[in-house]
């Protein structure tokens, strides 16, 4: 069973070497260059698939997406390419990431208690909250599930005369069903990565993160890393050091 | 591959409310009445269709039957399907049927189609693709019961028998019905092909010992622009694949007209989600940022501490 530290260790390939990554004092290495570049790879082409897919799934938004992408033919076109570029990076992704998404009992339980989450009720997250929390786990594998809904209903679509037309109008709606799912998703992932959760965009721009923003997500991954225990080092860091004038 | 300026639409593909000018003018609904108990399989109606829309001659092939190719292509909209039918008693018959677009009340290409203005239906009933609008999706192709629309890969634009709409709105009979020498296909207004195909049928049943004999018009699509009088109505089969309950999958009916939108709906809750999440709940800064005042309802700070 791999622990969170492990996964801390990445051996650079080609496109690590491409990059760098600067972790300055206070702060922790959480993406290597090949992961940042992978990510944005899929963010990428998700929202052009995204955009493209849009054109065509509904009447009333036809002629607000099309023209993005040179009319309606040209969608059409482009979009299978899209959506194979988008599967394609996310594959390498999922391979990159599969034994940092295992699920745990301690995801169960983090799921279990998904309220607490939601209604912010600990200031920081469960101690046993280790590199990804169960929230990104069942993301990650539902965009699993989704993309292998997309390739086999994709290709049906793509040449419908061999696949024959019940079977192709049946992939038409679990391709519709697949995109909205991660439509609903997509907006919790930005919102979380961004407002929701200030700090952790970095993590897939320049590729670390500070401490003080690893105990509070992620405090099992903290420790791991460090060595330190997360809720001692947030208590070290709160306690007011000399020179410091604030007063709250 | 129409003109507009004679027909009405009445339907139009991926269109957003009505159609522009709907109902202005009043337009019999047209038909085509094929008697496949008098064709003789002379392919004299091909030949008129190739030659009235310019289109090149095809290969044939040669599989022991007087079958001349498997199918239609998207440039040769009208073909005769021979069927060797074997009676019980030994005896045989040849079943010809005229295989050409439906043009269907209730279009199963229309339905599925998500290209505005690529399919249209006037007002006179017959189902046109406005080639300049088609996207190459192929969505029609599954969207029709009787598998008519064909994609040409080089153009990538799907192509079907148009019922000669450019004949017709000029007021001539498409070019199939000029070329027939029998008398099998007829063309007017639905009403009178129907009257006529019921009155042939009877003549079939009571006079010529076909007791089986009947007019087909599915009433599962709301009726076709294209009728059939058939030897054996309860065996449409028979004639090459004819099916007797055309149907379009739910999937361009109640999928695409009803849920897509609330599923759309449904998925930008997501957004709607998260920007109420961050009004109501706030975001979760990284600790330790000890708070100068928090205001909590009473009901809810008597549960926590700080």
């Amino acid at each position: 069973m791999a622990t969170s530290a492990d996964r801390f260790i990445h051996r650079p390939n080609a496109i690590d070497r491409l990059g760098k990554t600067v972790v300055y004092a206070g702060e922790l290495m959480r993406h290597p260059v090949y992961t940042r570049f992978l990510h944005w790879m899929v963010g990428i082409l998700f929202f052009l698939a995204l955009l493209s897919g849009f054109g065509i799934y509904l009447p009333w938004i036809f002629r607000f997406f099309t023209p993005l992408f040179g009319g309606g033919a040209m969608t059409r076109f482009l979009h299978p390419w899209f959506g194979i570029g988008f599967v394609f990076f996310f594959a390498l992704q999922a391979i990159n990431w599969a034994q940092a998404m295992t699920w745990t009992p301690g995801d169960s339980r983090w799921m279990k208690n998904i309220k607490d989450y939601v209604t912010r009720a600990d200031s920081v997250e469960s101690p046993e909250t280790g590199f990804f929390n169960g929230g990104q786990k069942m993301m990650f594998w539902e965009v699993v599930c989704g993309s292998i809904a997309y390739v086999i209903t994709g290709v049906m679509m793509w040449f419908p005369t061999t696949f024959g037309r019940i079977a192709v109008s049946v992939a038409y709606v679990i391709h519709d069903v697949s995109a909205l799912i991660m439509l609903f998703g997509i907006f919790f992932h930005i919102y979380l990565s961004t407002f929701g959760e200030p700090g952790t965009i970095q993590a897939m721009t320049r590729g670390t993160v500070s401490e003080a923003w690893a105990w509070t997500h992620h405090p099992r991954w903290y420790k791991d890393v460090t060595g330190r225990d997360p809720e001692e080092a947030m208590k070290q860091a709160s306690r007011p050091t000399a020179g410091d004038e604030r007063t709250l | 591959m129409s003109d507009r300026g004679t027909l009405r639409i009445q339907r139009v593909s991926g269109h957003p409310g009505p159609v522009a000018g709907q109902g202005t003018q009043r337009e019999d609904t047209v038909c085509k009445l094929i008697d496949t108990t008098t064709c003789i399989g002379c392919k004299a109606c091909e030949v008129a269709c190739v030659e009235w829309n310019d289109m090149p001659f095809r290969e044939t092939y040669f599989d022991n039957t007087y079958q001349t190719m498997p199918d239609t292509q998207w440039n040769y909209w009208n073909l005769i399907k021979f069927n060797e039918d074997e009676h019980s008693d030994g005896s045989f018959a040849w079943l010809m049927r005229k295989h050409q677009c439906m043009h269907c009340a209730d279009p199963g290409c229309l339905h599925a189609c998500p290209a505005d203005g690529a399919i249209v239906q006037y007002e006179n009933g017959i189902v046109d693709f406005q080639q300049e609008n088609c996207i190459g999706c192929q969505f029609c192709v599954s969207g029709c019961p009787f598998n008519i629309p064909k994609y040409d890969e080089t153009t990538k634009k799907v192509y079907k028998c148009t019922l000669c709409s450019d004949r017709v709105g000029a007021g001539l009979e498409p070019a199939c019905i000029k070329a027939c020498p029998t008398g099998c296909l007829h063309f007017g207004t639905k009403d009178d092909m129907k009257f006529l195909a019921e009155k042939r049928a009877t003549q079939l049943r009571e006079v010529s010992g076909f007791k089986e004999a009947g007019v087909y018009d599915p009433p599962t699509i709301g009726g076709t622009s294209v009728i059939y009088v058939l030897h054996d109505i309860n065996h449409p089969e028979k004639y090459g694949n004819l099916p007797k309950e055309p149907r379009i999958s739910a999937a361009f009916t109640i999928w695409k007209e009803w849920f897509k939108p609330i599923g759309l709906f449904g998925a930008m809750l997501g957004f709607v989600g998260v920007v109420m999440h961050y009004v109501f709940e706030g975001p979760r800064r990284t600790q330790p940022l000890p708070p100068i005042k928090q205001i909590d309802p009473p009901d809810r700070a008597a549960g926590k501490e700080n």
